[in-house]
């Protein structure tokens, strides 16, 4: 026997990065994939056999953009129960933003975080430090240090970097250390007492909207900053036209200029708050039909590089209350997968299109390991089963969070094994020797 | 005869035979007001809590005397001195009073939602005094009450709202009815209070008070809700009063019997001039005699009490 070599076989493989989507076999040994073979070849003797017929293998799925809450409110999740859904629902690696209490703006919290993530020994976590100290929008944080601790990225998400002198000096001061800044995208002053996106639904309802033009503006003047600077700009949960627009343009002109958007974002128009669910409520707010429509033009044209769930448990504390009062946010990990394969269903994407985003696209977006299934490459893998049907139940999720406004929908699609670095981390009842 | 516990939450999703028929009860229950002896038994035995989470006189008041009229025990809690300073919940407090054995809930608060929010966790009805810039439903009701006495039937007719649209519950609520029984509504008020969307509605919309009142037969002036603004939307209360409030030199510009309604309360020398607000025109006090009926009506309709039988 060897217990160090897993041969996934029968299944479909898509990766996206090399090109390969048809019938393959997937050596795993000691942890990296050893080869992607034609299916007639014989599997080694001696391995652990996984058929997964039906089935497609892809690189294991990266979230860009994961609130983890530890440290400070782990009664709403913490790095465990987040890393829990995360290979639940598929994903092998997240980017764990840094607004926790404390902020992670220091290279201590920085490995905290991983010393959390190596206890907890499923998904990979790549913490993400703040642009400022404590998010404060002010003094730029240790950028150097956190990176040698090691942070990916840059982020104040929660909030948007409102002086554009700072957010200047930190695209510049950045590029020391090549790290991408995630911007929150929301002008303070045009969303002031806003809970929804400002149109017709947010007339009715009599709930202070965010126009479109509050994300808009301050896309538009970060890309500006970006060429100014030659800094690395990843715009975070994108969800206006004026955004793709921003972003398609900045990338025509060849700045360093990435997109993530969440499923949420794609899926769903501010019409969901029509009955006040707090559930429906999160920031940037749902938009409408329009603003989806442009998203989803973005994902399948290549303006936008990755889907990113934006993960935010909260407790009921947080949302059983009235909808102005509610937190913003929703959980995503154990939803995204169906989610995007609707979009191939519906004909908008093609099925290597939405695992290079959610798995390639990510990678690159902030060069993480993974994203492939290159020979020599760490053993990431996911296996999906496309055409399972299911209903999300919230009380069954790995996440503490129960926060989403997808609970009762049947979908169709999930994660049925997920593998960090050749080792099972989920799933996996159907391995056969 | 008990009919069905029924909530009252708003006017957009009321048929219009059900605002018809509040409407009609409320003729009845406007005959038992204007008796000398002001008490029938409909509500005997049933309690009615007034869960004013806002501040309010009138509407307060006006629950509270349709209540006892009805002769419902009516109890008044608000949130000012309450639990809700001690850091209670909207749905604690709620359930903490249903616990209490009430069999309406009326409830008034500045979150738009709250009302729906607490019909959904607790047994018995709801009804919504106004919640936030949402809806306001009794009053859209005692205004079409107080122009159907007047003309009969509002088929036809042309109603002008005049102010802060944006923030205004009521302005939402009476585009509602108004529009359900057959009235055009026309919108004016200064671009920054017309909320994006509004034209949605299926109203005339403008900035223009000389236009939005001609010809109008009534004209509905709101107040400036200064409480639920916090940004500059009109640069003084002087230049608003000059472009948008009603004065009598205006009063020209409206058809010869048009009506002038208010829901109060009133800033005078702002969106009307004392003399407008006193004068011939104005069904401003008929509105508020009107709201006491109308919400005996909606307590009645609460209760799934038929109206027929509770002006006896």
């Amino acid at each position: 026997m060897r217990p160090d070599m897993i041969v996934l076989k029968n299944g479909r493989v898509i990766d996206p990065a090399s090109g390969v989507d048809g019938p393959r076999t997937v050596l795993i040994e000691n942890g990296r994939i050893a080869a992607i073979q034609d299916p007639a070849l014989p599997a080694p003797p001696g391995a652990t056999e996984i058929d997964c017929a039906g089935r497609w293998i892809v690189p294991g799925l990266i979230d860009l953009h994961v609130h983890l809450r530890e440290p400070g409110e782990e009664y709403k999740e913490t790095v465990a129960t987040g890393v829990r859904a995360a290979v639940a629902g598929g994903f092998t690696a997240v980017v764990s933003m840094p607004n926790t209490r404390p902020v992670i703006d220091n290279a201590h919290l920085v490995r905290f975080v991983l010393d959390k993530a190596k206890e907890a020994g499923l998904a990979r976590v790549h913490p993400a430090g703040a642009v400022t100290m404590g998010q404060k929008g002010e003094q730029l944080a240790e950028y150097g240090d956190m990176k040698a601790a090691g942070a990916v990225a840059l982020t104040d998400d929660g909030r948007p970097v409102m002086d554009a002198g700072v957010m200047r000096r930190a695209l510049e001061y950045a590029r020391a250390f090549d790290l991408p800044i995630m911007v929150h995208e929301e002008d303070l002053r045009l969303a002031a007492g806003a809970c929804m996106h400002e149109g017709e639904v947010s007339m009715r309802l009599g709930l202070k909207g965010f126009p479109a033009a509050a994300e808009d503006v301050m896309v538009l003047r970060d890309v500006e900053l970006a060429a100014l600077t030659g800094g690395r700009l990843h715009i975070g949960h994108l969800s206006t036209a004026g955004a793709v627009r921003a972003v398609r343009e900045a990338k025509r002109r060849g700045l360093r200029v990435t997109a993530e958007a969440t499923p949420h974002h794609f899926t769903l128009t501010d019409e969901a708050v029509a009955t006040y669910d707090t559930n429906a409520k999160m920031c940037p707010p749902l938009r409408s039909q329009e603003h989806v429509e442009a998203v989803l033009e973005g994902l399948a044209d290549g303006t936008i590089d990755a889907i990113a769930t934006d993960h935010a448990p909260h407790s009921s504390v947080e949302k059983d209350v009235e909808f102005e009062r509610a937190a913003n946010g929703i959980v995503g990990l154990e939803t995204a997968v169906p989610l995007t394969l609707a979009l191939v269903r519906r004909g908008i994407l093609s099925e290597k299109r939405a695992i290079e985003l959610l798995s390639t696209g990510p990678a690159r977006c902030f060069g993480l390991p993974g994203g492939t299934l290159a020979a020599g490459s760490p053993a990431d893998v996911t296996v999906i089963d496309p055409a399972v049907e299911w209903t999300v139940e919230p009380a069954s999720f790995e996440s503490k969070g129960r926060n989403t406004p997808f609970g009762g929908w049947k979908v169709q699609g999930r994660a049925v094994l997920t593998l960090v670095e050749g080792r099972i981390v989920f799933g996996g009842e159907r391995s056969s020797r | 005869m008990a009919h069905a516990r029924r909530h009252l939450l708003g006017i957009e999703t009321l048929p219009r035979e059900e605002i018809e028929a509040i409407l009609d009860s409320a003729a009845s229950m406007k005959e038992v007001l204007r008796r000398d002896i002001k008490k029938v038994p409909a509500l005997r035995g049933k309690t009615v809590i007034n869960c004013f989470f806002e501040s309010s006189t009138r509407t307060r008041s006006s629950f509270e005397i349709a209540a006892k009229i009805l002769s419902a025990d009516a109890v008044n809690w608000s949130s000012s001195g309450s639990s809700v300073s001690k850091g209670e919940t909207l749905i604690d407090t709620a359930r903490n009073l249903e616990a209490m054995r009430p069999d309406i809930l009326v409830i008034r608060h500045a979150a738009s939602g709250a009302p729906h929010l607490v019909a959904q966790r607790v047994g018995c009805a709801v009804v919504n005094a106004g919640d936030g810039a949402h809806e306001h439903p009794s009053q859209a009701l005692l205004d079409a009450f107080t122009l159907r006495e007047r003309w009969g039937s509002l088929e036809g007719r042309t109603v002008a709202i005049v102010g802060d649209i944006r923030h205004s519950r009521v302005a939402r609520s009476n585009v509602y009815c108004l529009q359900k029984l057959g009235a055009k509504v026309r919108l004016c008020g200064p671009p920054t209070m017309l909320p994006i969307g509004i034209e949605k509605l299926g109203c005339e919309v403008g900035s223009d008070l000389r236009a939005a009142v001609a010809g109008a037969d009534a004209v509905m002036m709101l107040r400036i809700q200064q409480e639920r603004i916090s940004e500059s939307l009109f640069p003084t209360t002087r230049e608003y009063s000059r472009f948008y409030g009603l004065s009598r030199a205006k009063l020209d510009w409206l058809k010869e019997d048009a009506l002038v309604l208010h829901p109060g309360p009133i800033n005078r020398g702002v969106e009307l001039e004392p003399e407008v607000a006193d004068g011939s025109r104005s069904v401003i006090l008929d509105q508020v005699e009107n709201g006491v009926a109308v919400r005996m009506a909606i307590l009645l309709r609460a209760a799934g009490m038929p109206a027929e039988a509770s002006a006896a």
